[in-house]
Parts: structure tokens; sequence; C-alpha cells
């Protein structure tokens, strides 16, 4: 108890100082998880992916459309348990700052195969019934107040003119990790305009999802499929839709290389100051710590006065940091809008917060510890004279 | 130059202190012999440079000799090591420094508090002694009081209650009465001779100023490195 109090009053006898070094701490701690949450929000469709769901899509790129006629051979497919399919719509709803994600799809066969889109049963069978409809992710239908009965227009940029999509249902996800900034229409409007301006363009698709039984086979189904259609005019790639997410992510990887950098420089940087501070600090006292060695305190007495202060302040901005880390990184997918669909403050990202306060503290205290435990008595009483 | 005595508590044979200063070799004590009976009052006096600070110092156990030894209570300080040391000074060994040294941070009662940590006491009996202390230095009602809030002489009787908090065999004070005014000074000496007389502390101290000295039992010259004459005082 006395120990503690000693180290209270000590980490803030200079306020001002210790002030700013918390300030530092808690802009660091506080950034580092930000910048931690923006590499998991990177991340979150990959963690969100499921595995039992396969991705087929054509092995020159996904630019490419396979046709609609391989929907029924993969369904043949040994292991193969349902199959759907969905293309990117890429639509425009009043300017491109909007952006979010559109997909047409085949409603009853995509939406049995993401159970993680909870949508009520009769909005789902509104959904269904409506060839004009759209179902929106909670999130989206609250970041453009949206209600049930809407109509959205849409300007389309891969499928020319201006749709207009009857809004039947929103669906919530079922789980944080969930994206819920995601609109879904039919494939099948879709598909009969593409084959009124282009015939030849239609009964195409994006990418197949194929739900499989058993995860452990995911590899050996791939392979089936793809074996299906070597040789053809239009292969495919067909991977885990953890694999699939992860190519999007591993095409912005020197972005997300540059970011985690960038979290561990400000931490090493608030490491510096820091050290600094604690090795003032160990200075200015070199007369109290020599005063306590000639009482007969030992080494480690000031080892642990200097440890504890720091630790003690490392742990106030870290608990600030942290603290301050929630409302910002809501500010943050607030204004980030779509762009991340799923932005959460995670809590490993907490956890390595409070470990990197942790870090901070101990390393800045360690040559100052070190070099007051083996200060002269002698020359050490003098300094105050 | 020494006082024969039966028992001294402090027994002080051939001690010789070197300094290295830029690869030199500079003596300060040469070849010292001095004996303090317990229950003295020693006033160490010379002028600077004679080795009267590194005198209290060795006999403080806060410095090591070059060679020679330094008995106190029976024990050779010169041969115990750091770490013995360290709990020989917690045990027998109470500091009046000049500029007092108090932690600013503590009040006068932890201050004086901060020797019994070493004891393993409990905290309540830790409180008890030191407000023990604080009323034998006459500071029983300025217990809670931070060094800044407290004038010099206060600040020095507060160390002097840390020094006598844990009952030690010797107290060194180095220039006692340097940071205050005459008046004040007069207090502070003779509180340390209350402390003599009263509770058979024995002191050794180091001063410049005659007129403290002159408290002191026994008043011991330095001169370059030796002892120059021992007056009874």
């Amino acid at each position: 108890m006395f120990l503690l109090r000693l180290l209270l009053k000590n980490a803030f006898r200079h306020k001002l100082r210790t002030v700013l070094t918390l300030i530092g701490l808690v802009v660091a701690i506080c950034a580092f998880g930000l910048l931690r949450t923006i590499i998991d929000a990177w991340y979150a469709g990959v963690e969100a992916s499921s595995s039992t769901r396969l991705v087929t899509r054509s092995s020159i790129s996904l630019t490419f459309q396979l046709p609609l006629g391989y929907a029924q051979r993969i369904r043949a497919v040994d292991g193969v348990r349902a199959i759907s399919w969905a293309n990117w719509f890429g639509g425009v709803y009043i300017t491109e700052r909007n952006f979010f994600p559109q997909f047409a799809i085949d409603p009853a066969s995509y939406l049995a195969l993401y159970p993680e889109y909870v949508i009520a049963d009769a909005e789902k069978l509104a959904f269904l019934r409506d060839r004009q409809a759209a179902v929106v992710g909670r999130g989206l239908a609250n970041k453009f107040g949206w209600r049930i009965g809407d109509t959205i227009p849409l300007r389309g940029t891969i499928y020319p003119g201006t749709w207009t999509f009857n809004l039947r249902a929103i669906y919530d996800g079922v789980d944080a990790k969930t994206d819920e900034n995601q609109m879904f229409v039919h494939w099948s409007l879709i598909n009969e305009s593409v084959r009124q301006s282009t015939r030849r363009a239609a009964d195409s698709v994006g990418v197949y999802i194929v739900g499989i039984d058993e995860p452990n086979n995911a590899a050996l189904i791939s392979q089936r499929i793809d074996a299906l259609f070597a040789n053809s005019l239009a292969e495919t790639l067909t991977e885990t839709e953890k694999a699939f997410q992860l190519s999007f992510v591993s095409m912005s990887e020197a972005i997300l290389v540059a970011i985690q950098a960038v979290s561990l420089i400000i931490i090493v940087i608030i490491m510096a100051v820091m050290a600094n501070t604690m090795t003032m600090t160990a200075r200015e006292r070199l007369a109290e710590y020599a005063t306590l060695r000639a009482l007969g305190f030992p080494p480690g007495f000031v080892v642990r006065l200097l440890y504890g202060e720091s630790l003690l302040i490392a742990a106030i901005g870290g608990a600030l940091g942290v603290a301050a880390t929630l409302p910002l990184a809501a500010a943050f997918a607030r204004a980030a809008g779509t762009l991340f669909p799923v932005f959460q403050v995670s809590a490993l990202t907490m956890a390595l917060q409070w470990l990197a306060a942790l870090i901070v503290g101990s390393v800045a205290a360690a040559w100052p510890a070190w070099r007051m435990s083996r200060i002269d008595i002698v020359d050490g009483l003098r300094h105050v004279a | 130059m020494s006082r024969a005595d039966p028992a001294p508590l402090i027994r002080i044979r051939r001690l010789v202190k070197n300094y290295r200063r830029g690869g030199q070799e500079i003596p300060v004590l040469l070849d010292l012999d001095m004996d303090v009976a317990a229950g003295e009052f020693v006033a160490l006096m010379g002028p600077s440079g004679s080795g009267k600070s590194t005198l209290l110092n060795l006999i403080a156990g806060i410095d090591k000799p070059s060679s020679g030894s330094i008995e106190i209570g029976g024990v050779d300080i010169a041969d115990l090591s750091e770490a013995e040391l360290a709990d020989w000074r917690a045990a027998n060994v109470g500091f009046v420094f000049q500029f007092y040294n108090l932690l600013p941070v503590l009040s006068a009662q932890d201050n004086v508090e901060l020797p019994l940590l070493l004891t393993g006491l409990p905290s309540r009996q830790r409180a008890e002694r030191a407000r023990l202390a604080l009323t034998l230095v006459g500071l029983a009602d300025r217990a809670a009081h931070y060094p800044n809030e407290l004038s010099g002489g206060q600040q020095q009787r507060v160390a002097i209650a840390r020094a006598l908090v844990s009952d030690p065999l010797l107290i060194v004070a180095d220039e006692p009465t340097g940071d205050l005014d005459r008046l004040t000074g007069e207090e502070i000496l003779g509180l340390l001779e209350r402390l003599v007389l009263d509770l058979g502390k024995t002191i050794v101290m180091v001063t410049h100023d005659p007129k403290a000295a002159a408290h002191a039992g026994r008043l011991v010259h330095l001169e370059k490195g030796v002892l120059v004459d021992a007056l009874g005082g």
C-alpha cells in the first residue's frame, strides 16, 4: 500500500509532464488500435466466410462470365449440396460517393446458402415474389434511411440504364461479423434485360456459390468441379470462400503491410518519448534514490519504483487509449460509410493495445532502472549538494 | 589519534581510502586509527578535502575503504558485500543530511516511516513508531505536512526522526546545520545532544562550524587524510 501510494505520487509529481506523456500514449494506443481495426476490417470478409461454401469463377479473371448451364453440372458433382450464383451489379445510387456492393442473385438458392442473412419470413416472401425487389442490409438501410416499400433508383454502369428496385426486405446479420451493407436484386430481372440488349451475353453468371456438406472435402470437390470444365471455352477456378475473399485482400497487401508498419512505428515513437520521460525523471531523482539506498533499500527497490511508475503511467495511458478507441472507431466507421462493411474493435485488438502499452512502460523504464540501480550512493548524495 | 576505550562501538584500524581520478590514485585517508565509544557525540572537523566526509561515509557504510578495518558493534563492515552492507545500514545507521533529503511526495509521517519498510513491521506498528519519533523531535502536530510545507529546521527534525525511528546503533550527520540559520541550527544541535544524553545514541557528525562542533562531546580534526588531534568537548 505504501509503495503504491509512493508510485502514484511519484507518477504525478510533474503533472504537466505526466499529462503530456499520457496524451502521447493515448494517441499512440488509439492510433494503434484504429489501424489494427482497419486491417481487421479488410479481412472481415475472410473472417465471415463459411467453410461449407466454395466459389467457382472463370479461371481467366473475375471479369469473365461463366455459362448458366454450368449450374446443373456443378450441382451433380459428388459432395455438392447446393448451388447458387451471383453477378456484380455495380450500380450508382445518386452519386459515386454512395458506393455499396450490389449483387444480382438467384434469390431462393442464394439466401438458402447464406443463413447469416436473417430476414423476416414475410419480407423474404415479398422479396422472392417481386422480380423488381431488392433486399438490403440493416446498416445500408439505416445509412440511407430506407424503409420497406421505398423505391431505390440505381444508375447501371455494367448494365446500362436506370434501374428502380422496390425495397421488400431488410436483412440483419446473424453476428457482428456479417456484412450489413450489401444489396441483392433478382438475377433474372437483370438477365432478361441483357437478353434484350445483347442476346449473346445473356444467361451468364459472375460466380457460382457452391454449398458442400463436408469442409474437409473442399479441395477434392474443387478439383472435381474444375476438372469438369477443363479444356472448355470457359474453364473454372474453384476455391473456398475464404480463399476467394483472401484473393481480394491480397490485391491490397502492400497497403496493409504499410498500415501494419505505421501502427508499429507509432508504438516505437511513443516508447522513445516515454523512455525520455523516465530517464529525465530518474536523473532528477538521483539524490532521492541515493538516499533510499543509503537508508538500506536494495537496488531492486529503486528498480521497482521506476518500473512501477512507468507501468502505472503506461497502464493509465493504455486504459484511456483503449477506451477512446471505441467511440473513435465508431466515428471512423460512420465517416467511412460502406467502405468498411464490418468495422469493429476486436477483443484481440484491445488485448494488443494493452500489451503495447505494457511493453512501452517496461521498455521505457529499463535503461533508467538499470542506471539507478547501479548508482554510487556517495555520488548520488553529492548530487543534491 | 584515538581515545582508548575497552569496548568502543566504532573501532577503525589502518584505514586507507584512495580515489582514482583520470588514471591517478589520490589518497584521501592515510592509515587512520580511531575509536568511538557507545553513547559518544563526536564531531569531525577539518578543511575541505581533509577527508572528513569520506571518513563519515565509510563509517556509515555507504563507501568502501581501500584497506583497513571498520568494526562497528563488532562487525567489520569493510568485509561486507553490497547487499550485506545495505542490510547492515538499514538495521544500524541513521542518516542526517545537510539538505535533509526527505522525499518531497511523502508527508513527514511517511518520510519517517520509510526506513521501517525494511523491517517487516506491520503498517500499524510502523505508523505508531513514526508518530513516536516525530513526537520526540517535537513535530507530532506536523505529521501530515509535506516537506515543502515545513521550514528548514522542521525538515531537519523530520530527518532526525527518520534517523531515529529504526533505533539504530549509530547516527551519522553530515553538516546537519549547514543549511540552517544559527538559531535553528542551535535547536537542531540541542536535539542531537538530547539524543545522546537522553537516549544514549552514538553520533558522528561532520561540520565546518566550530560552534556546532562545540556541542559534541569530542572533536576530531582531520587534515590531509590524517587525524591531527582529538579534543574532549
